[in-house]
């Protein structure tokens, strides 16, 4: 049988009343919980009457919790979004996810910015940047790419995210050991870096001055801390950054399908596409909506390309010997 | 006549206990000998035991758990001394807030310690280079190392062995020490001859009781080992869990934690059975205060450095970062915000339903554990059934498993048919009192050694039948350490993070797992704001408990 995108949906009053009579919707995400939380707020304000429960984690570990709830026949998830565009690819095989384009989204988002059989759409884009702290890295030390980072004057002074937690940094360490081979994280794992979990913590980490350069992170949250004042540079790498697709999907046993329908809509709505540009200044899927004032295009970076059908098929062996390399 | 349902009871009890117990660790063995295909194998030992990445874990715990066990009774022993048996000022004072440290969760203290000992960000290292001209990557302490680690581990540790050691000082006969002293003996020679050997029995349970919390503890490791780059035992079984779940090697990597604590268990038995010739009978006089003359001040001053480990400095650094945008920097009047409460009690949507869970939990928890352990106590106490034995070993028997094994073994039995509870409350319930039953046993077993049984005979011979006799005579003069139970269990509850961790979803998520959560991205103002939460709940539950517990006492009817 021949797939093909559902028909596009209007959002018709009938759809509203249907989502606020089951009045909650569960959003498991990987967004920082300081933009997906007003992200449900600005919703709840926008269709009153509709609660958004916000479940954050880190892409791997909700492919883990998803796992096992849909595996123990538990019924919770709406709406899931996270930064590991590998999961979407099982999740649509596994037959789990609910196709779905509004009209809108079928008019003003880009063919590659979603699925073909409309299982799920790309919400944003950030990057996996590198980024320092400029009352401790002096001008002259600044690096300039990842290879910089191997010098022996950087040993102590690292901190990075964990690909067994984090989607960013699993499609991160993807692409870099394809551009840089494994050989790079082999001597990166002997310059005694703090190794933390989420994506969203080098950003917190060198803001408080715990480790002068992220090796990787959630780029807008550097951009965001810079932006509120803390002495924060964003690097991008002369090898090349990595870029991180953030795909949303429904699911199929969603417990509340009608208001998880409308969550996505208006996500990918002019309106709350610029809502999450100007609070954090990702990359908006939708073709209406500009990047945020400020930050540099995303066309004028060199970015390393993003392949998550080659994610999934080598998610398990990029764990394990991270693992062996970092030992955690 | 009255039917008699002791005989039902005992054995729905047992039956009950058995099921708690059995089902979750013969899941754990059943699966730690079974192959992907479902074959029986010992290839998950195999595989564990020629495997670096769980060797490693193996070798580093028992370091710690060495390592904590000798720091707890060097620091324990003194300070009970001195708080039980000198004329220390503030004794009483120091001896509630060492009792006081223990309301603080051990993953709370963990980071509240990276708060103020990460080498660059932490307040202790900044003070350190302000005072000595350092430069900015020079660090005094490393909380990210095994030795962060061990200090962290052994700071909430510490008291469990100093309750022990203090009470043991508080029992211990003066005459002894009163004798040896008319017979000539200086006092430290007594201290010496006649003290310590007296206590040596107890500071050597103590010993066991530190090693066994170390060995079993995850929340401290997966904040501080993880980010320094080493696993422990319970990480490495928390990770096996993480996708892409490995539940047979998480079994069998839990069957050596099993095994060590039963040893240790029986260890620790034999010390504690030793303990009898302290006490042969006949009245004592209480203990002999030594009189500290001028050592007086530099004691307290020792007892309140101790303190400030873990207490006084880790609240200041909760504190500091609860009203802190970043927790790396010191509070003043201009910087002062209320971001970090704003964010956690109105956007954040997990608080409110977590404090839900955890409350209720807590509650329930508390109530079903203080009542299962004053029946079996009851039972136990007054050989009311034979067969009683039994339950007196199946209420202990959780004490051998530690909570993420027990977490282990519950996912393993309660994600099938029948009883698929794992997604609801029932199976924190279920994990939370069978952690708890065992201290809950212990406390009300040796409070009905203190109730008479020839009031429950009058009842009896009156007429009433044994659950009468107990609702209308026994219980009424249990109460108060049925209070005492209770609230054990709820503190307790509350602060579980380990089976917790393994057995909650998303709806079912406790504070203690969003705190976790929030750990791993990071976001330490929430954290602080929590955690002062769960310690400000968990201290108004205890007062107002004790405020129930110090009104008289009901007086059997005349």
């Amino acid at each position: 049988m021949l797939s093909a995108a559902p028909p596009p949906q209007a959002i018709t009053p009938e759809l509203v009343e249907a989502a606020k009579k089951e009045g909650k919707v569960t959003y498991y995400t990987a967004m920082d919980l300081s933009v997906a939380e007003p992200v449900a707020k600005a919703f709840e304000a926008k269709y009153p009457g509709i609660k958004v429960a916000v479940e954050r984690t880190g892409a791997e570990r909700l492919f883990n919790r998803i796992g096992q709830e849909v595996g123990s026949n538990i019924k919770r998830v709406d709406v899931a979004n996270s930064s590991d565009a590998a999961h979407f690819i099982v999740w649509k095989r596994q037959g789990w996810l609910e196709p779905f384009l509004s009209a809108d989204m079928a008019e003003n988002l880009p063919a590659d910015q979603r699925d073909p059989d409309g299982a799920f759409v790309n919400q944003r884009t950030h990057l996996s940047a590198i980024a320092y702290n400029t009352s401790l890295v002096k001008p002259e030390d600044v690096p300039k790419g990842f290879n910089d980072l191997l010098d022996p004057k950087y040993v102590g002074k690292l901190v990075k995210g964990h690909p067994g937690y984090s989607g960013t940094i699993m499609t991160a360490t993807h692409q870099l050991s394809k551009a840089l081979g494994w050989a790079y994280f082999e001597k990166l794992s002997k310059q005694k870096v703090l190794q933390v979990q989420s994506a969203t913590e080098p950003p917190k980490r060198i803001e408080a001055g715990e480790r002068a350069v992220a090796v990787d992170g959630s780029d807008y949250l550097f951009w965001m801390a810079k932006e509120r004042g803390a002495p924060i540079e964003v690097v991008h790498a002369v090898e090349g950054t990595p870029q991180i697709s953030n795909p949303m999907a429904i699911f199929k046993a969603a417990p509340n399908p009608n208001a998880a329908r409308l969550l996505v809509a208006w996500i990918m709505s002019a309106e709350g596409q610029q809502f999450i540009v100007n609070l954090s200044g990702q990359y908006p899927a939708h073709k209406l909506v500009k990047a945020k004032a400020g930050r540099p295009a995303l066309a004028s970076i060199k970015t390393l390309p993003e392949d998550p059908a080659e994610v999934e098929k080598s998610a398990d062996e990029i764990k394990t010997r991270y693992q062996r390399l970092f030992k955690v | 006549m009255t039917r008699d349902l002791s005989r039902p009871i005992l054995i729905a009890v047992s039956a009950l206990l058995a099921a708690m117990i059995v089902l979750p660790v013969g899941w754990l063995l059943v699966v730690s000998l079974t192959n992907k295909e479902g074959g029986a194998t010992l290839g998950n030992f195999v595989a564990l035991f020629t495997d670096p990445t769980f060797v490693d874990p193996l070798i580093t715990t028992l370091i710690i758990a060495c390592s904590v066990s000798v720091i707890c009774c060097l620091v324990a022993a003194p300070l009970g001394w001195l708080v039980a048996r000198t004329d220390m000022p503030l004794a009483r004072t120091v001896r509630t807030l060492v009792m006081a440290s223990l309301v603080t969760p051990p993953f709370v203290g963990a980071i509240a310690w990276e708060m103020l000992a990460a080498p660059n960000s932490g307040l202790l290292n900044q003070l350190w280079r302000l005072m000595s001209g350092m430069p900015s990557d020079e660090a005094l302490f490393d909380i990210y190392s095994l030795t962060g680690l061990i200090f962290v581990i052994s700071c909430y540790t510490f008291p469990y062995v100093f309750i022990l050691v203090a009470n043991a000082l508080d029992r211990m006969p003066g005459e002894l020490e009163d004798a040896s002293s008319m017979l000539g003996a200086k006092t430290w020679q007594t201290a010496r001859r006649i003290t310590v050997p007296l206590a040596l029995p107890t500071l050597l349970a103590g010993a066991l009781v530190a090693f066994l919390q170390a060995l079993n503890l995850f929340g401290s490791p997966a904040i501080l080992a993880i980010p320094a780059g080493f696993h422990t035992l319970t990480t490495r079984i928390w990770s096996l869990f993480q996708f892409p779940p490995k539940p047979e090697l998480a079994a069998a990597a839990s069957v050596p934690l099993l095994v060590l604590t039963i040893l240790l268990l029986r260890a620790q038995a034999m010390a504690l059975g030793r303990r009898g010739y302290a006490v042969l009978g006949g009245k004592y006089g209480a203990p002999r205060s030594i009189r500290l003359g001028w050592l007086r001040g530099p004691a307290v001053a020792l007892a309140l450095f101790v303190l400030a480990m873990p207490l006084f400095l880790p609240y200041a650094a909760l504190f500091n970062s609860a009203f802190s945008r970043v927790a790396s920097r010191i509070v003043t009047p201009e910087t002062i915000t209320l971001h970090n409460v704003r964010f956690t009690f109105l956007e954040l949507s997990s608080t409110m339903p977590a404090l839900k869970n955890t409350f209720l939990l807590a509650t329930a928890s508390a109530t079903l554990g203080a009542l299962l352990a004053l029946l079996i106590a009851y039972i136990v106490a007054r050989k009311a059934v034979r067969g009683h034995r039994v339950l007196a070993f199946l209420a202990t028997a959780p004490l051998a498993i530690p909570g993420i094994v027990l977490g282990v073994g519950l996912f393993l039995a309660y994600t099938r048919p029948p009883l698929a509870l794992y997604g609801t409350l029932w199976i924190l319930l279920i994990a939370f009192v069978t952690i708890e039953l065992p201290a809950a046993y212990q406390q009300l077993g040796s409070a009905f050694h203190a109730v008479h049984p020839e009031l429950e005979e009058a009842g009896r011979m009156l007429g009433a039948t044994r659950l009468r006799t107990l609702a209308d005579i026994t219980a009424p003069l249990l109460r108060s350490a049925v209070i005492a139970t209770w609230c054990f269990i709820f503190v307790a509850t509350i602060r579980e993070l380990s089976a917790a961790v393994i057995l909650f979803t998303s709806e079912t998520k406790v504070l203690s797992v969003l705190i976790f959560d929030l750990k791993e991205s990071g976001d330490v103002g929430a954290i602080a704001v929590l955690s002062l939460s769960m310690v400000a709940i968990t201290t108004i539950v205890i007062a107002a408990a004790n405020r129930l517990h110090a009104r008289p006492q009901m007086r059997p009817a005349t």
